[in-house]
């Protein structure tokens, strides 16, 4: 019985979604949706402006509450959890969550160690390099444009890699085609360590995904079932 | 690492040194309200002497209450507060290192110099010592409720006067006990039992605090 079990837990992707829907303000965002991401897979969360991309990934960050449906998460050694939290999970939002008066080095090593993650100077220097940002560990944040603030931040994932989720809402916002690459190989190296992703851009990626989810609004019958508490006419 | 939370107590106090005018812009507010009482009553001792323990008490409650309004809308606005919400560590941790940091740059500064204005209001030696420990029992707990009131109030904009009218009805019974304990002192009774009750209300603060102010926080954000 146990066996069997364990079989089957082996088998469950590290994320499965169930009929989910997210609210904002009271209105569903979109039709339920259900989703299995694998592990070492990328996910693309597609949709137009207001579909509910970010709070799609907000829901999953733990951030927000999901208005109906079901949240189950594997972490990486296939426990079932309802919430996946840090270090098994990573997630980076529109804001790069860094600090104007902290210098490059010292705002990543905050976050790294936020999220329980060792940050030996070694491996943040090497972060960093990679994502081009050499001879800038010491300027202040507030002194790097947006594009070298995002690489900041996108250097955590140096650090997390094969961690069992990203969840990155517009990695590719203000960077330009190098740092876009390095995003991609990124991506790349992450899921062939076994690690999963789930992402929105509204930049089509460099990288082949393993599954597209675009995000429709409601549709109509559901949008009518529901009465509105106010309507812009009135 | 000693401190579990050590790299958290880092970042605050680093933040804090960077910007160490803007910092200690509370402890200027403190002294610039404290010096106008005397100006405005008067040099006759006697009177000086009768309001000057109210008046410092009256005037740090102000400062923590009135200067703490933006303490997590730096935080809240870069993204690091939503990072803080799902992080490794409990957010608790984050928000009790915050408060000390918070304390060392706006309370102390109030304790180390009320013998200052002690000195101003006219009063004995053993009243100012006496006042210096009621505020360095009373001024943690003031930043803590400060913090509460903060928290309750990130991402709204009228946050400084909210955060006022919530948090001075909470502070006013340690304001009472550390006024009280000096009157007592000049009245030759013990004042003992004022600052054990302080003490209390510390330790009380400390304990209930912290967890209040990450549920706040939770909240505002949520």
């Amino acid at each position: 019985m146990n066996a069997a079990q364990a079989a089957v837990s082996h088998d469950m992707p590290r994320l499965r979604l169930t009929g989910l829907v997210c609210e904002r303000g009271g209105r569903p965002l979109f039709d339920p949706l259900s989703l299995d991401v694998a592990a070492g897979t990328l996910c693309w969360i597609r949709g137009v402006n207001g579909a509910g991309k970010t709070t799609l990934l907000r829901t999953l960050a733990g951030l927000l509450m999901a208005g109906v449906g079901r949240i189950a998460w594997h972490d990486g050694d296939d426990r079932a959890t309802r919430h996946l939290r840090a270090p098994a999970l990573h997630y980076i939002g529109h804001l790069n969550a860094l600090n104007g008066d902290l210098s490059v080095r010292e705002a990543l090593a905050f976050l790294a160690r936020l999220h329980g993650v060792a940050a030996d100077p070694a491996s943040l220097r090497a972060a960093l390099h990679q994502l081009g940002l050499a001879g800038l560990e010491r300027r202040l944040v507030r002194t790097l444009s947006q594009g070298q603030r995002r690489r900041t931040a996108l250097a955590r994932l140096v650090l997390t890699l094969g961690a069992p989720m990203w969840l990155l809402d517009e990695p590719y916002d203000a960077l330009d085609s190098e740092a876009s690459g390095v995003l991609d190989a990124l991506l790349v190296q992450h899921a062939q360590r076994g690690g999963s992703a789930v992402f929105a851009s509204h930049v089509t990626p460099g990288v082949a995904v393993d599954q597209i989810c675009m995000l429709e609004p409601p549709s109509p019958s559901v949008e009518s079932g529901a009465t509105p508490r106010w309507s812009p006419a009135a | 690492m000693a401190l579990p939370y050590g790299f958290a107590l880092r970042r605050e106090w680093r933040l804090r040194r960077r910007r160490a005018s803007e910092s200690l812009l509370p402890l200027a507010f403190f002294l610039a309200a404290a010096t106008a009482f005397p100006i405005a009553i008067g040099p006759d001792p006697t009177a000086l002497r009768q309001v000057g323990p109210g008046v410092i008490w009256a005037c740090a409650l102000l400062t923590c209450v009135a200067t703490v309004g933006h303490a997590f809308s730096v935080d809240a606005g870069d993204g690091v507060l939503e990072q803080c919400l799902i992080s490794a560590v409990p957010l608790t941790a984050w928000v009790a290192c915050k408060a000390v940091v918070h304390w060392l740059w706006t309370g102390l500064p109030l304790v180390l110099v009320a013998p200052l204005l002690g000195l101003m209001f006219d009063l004995s030696a053993a009243s100012v010592a006496l006042l210096a420990a009621t505020l360095l029992l009373g001024t943690p707990v003031l930043s803590l409720l400060g913090l509460l009131g903060a928290a309750l109030t990130v991402g709204l904009r009228a946050a400084s006067s909210l955060v006022v009218l919530l948090v001075l009805p909470l502070a006013l019974p340690v304001l009472v006990f550390g006024c009280l304990a000096v009157s007592a002192l000049d009245a030759g009774l013990p004042a003992t039992p004022h600052l054990s009750l302080l003490g209390a209300l510390l330790l009380l603060a400390i304990v209930a605090l912290p967890p209040t102010i990450a549920a706040a926080l939770r909240t505002s954000l949520g």
